[in-house]
């Protein structure tokens, strides 16, 4: 009797087990989906620069008023210094992207209105490709980008 | 952990601007590299968020990715006057903080 008691606990537990096992499971495969979504949702995600774009919702328009300041050829390809100024008025965040680094987005500058609209930072360069910048003023997005060459070894041109 | 990353600022009146600069110094591992004696992968670890501010309002917030250098840079001007508390904040994924506080001269 004993016996029969325990073993029909134990099954019961088994299946509550199963139950909770499959609940701890779920969180966990909807977090897996949406990782995958995240190509598209999570900007930082974004390995092609049209992704990227368009998981920030930007449409930009080329403009002289932006200038990208890098060098030419990197010496260094891990700290490429990289200064992005503007001349537009009222210039609310800056954006950096990297063309051919694995995960093009690499990042934003929220401005304050006090701040002047230019931003030095140093940034990885993983492949010769192009620095681009995108400005944000009111409800439109400004681009310009700078070619920047690497070489392995760090000589020569 | 406090002290492994060091967070240096500086803040300098010049021609009625303010020139912020700013270096931390963290690894700003991308997660794409790989250990070459285990051929692991390094796991990603880098700043992905600064907030710098004066007297307690927001300058600058900054999103990092882990296409920053390593031991990042900052710099930028602000219309600001001496005396302003500057106050830099920034947070990594992996769930490290560090601040520093400079007041203009």
């Amino acid at each position: 009797m004993k016996r029969r008691t325990f073993l029909k606990g134990s099954l019961a537990a088994g299946v509550t087990g199963a139950t909770v096992g499959g609940s701890l499971l779920a969180p966990n495969m909807a977090f897996a989906e949406d990782a995958d979504t995240a190509k598209v949702t999570d900007p930082f995600a974004a390995t092609s620069m049209d992704d990227a774009l368009k998981a920030l919702g930007i449409k930009a328009e080329d403009s002289d008023k932006v200038t990208v300041v890098a060098p030419d050829l990197a010496e260094n390809a891990a700290v490429v210094p990289v200064e992005v100024k503007t001349s537009i008025e009222g210039a609310e965040d800056i954006f950096v992207f990297i063309s051919n680094n694995p995960t093009v987005y690499s990042a934003k500058f929220k401005l304050s209105e006090s701040v002047d609209p230019a931003v030095k930072c140093r940034f990885k360069v993983g492949k010769t490709g192009d620095v681009i910048a995108v400005v944000k003023a009111g409800d439109k997005y400004y681009t310009n980008k700078k070619a920047v060459k690497v070489t392995k070894g760090g000589c020569g041109g | 952990m406090a002290k492994k990353f060091k967070t240096r600022l500086k803040a300098k009146l010049k021609d009625g601007k303010v020139n912020i600069k700013a270096i931390v110094s963290h690894p700003m591992e991308t997660g794409h590299r790989k250990d070459k004696k285990t051929g692991e992968k390094i796991p990603a670890h880098y700043i992905n968020e600064v907030i710098v501010s004066a007297n307690d309002k927001t300058l600058l917030t900054a999103d990092w990715s882990g296409s920053v250098s390593k031991n990042p840079y900052l710099s930028f001007n602000y219309a600001g006057k001496s005396g302003d508390k500057i106050k830099l904040s920034w947070k990594d994924n992996q769930g490290n903080t560090g601040e520093a506080e400079k007041t203009v001269k």
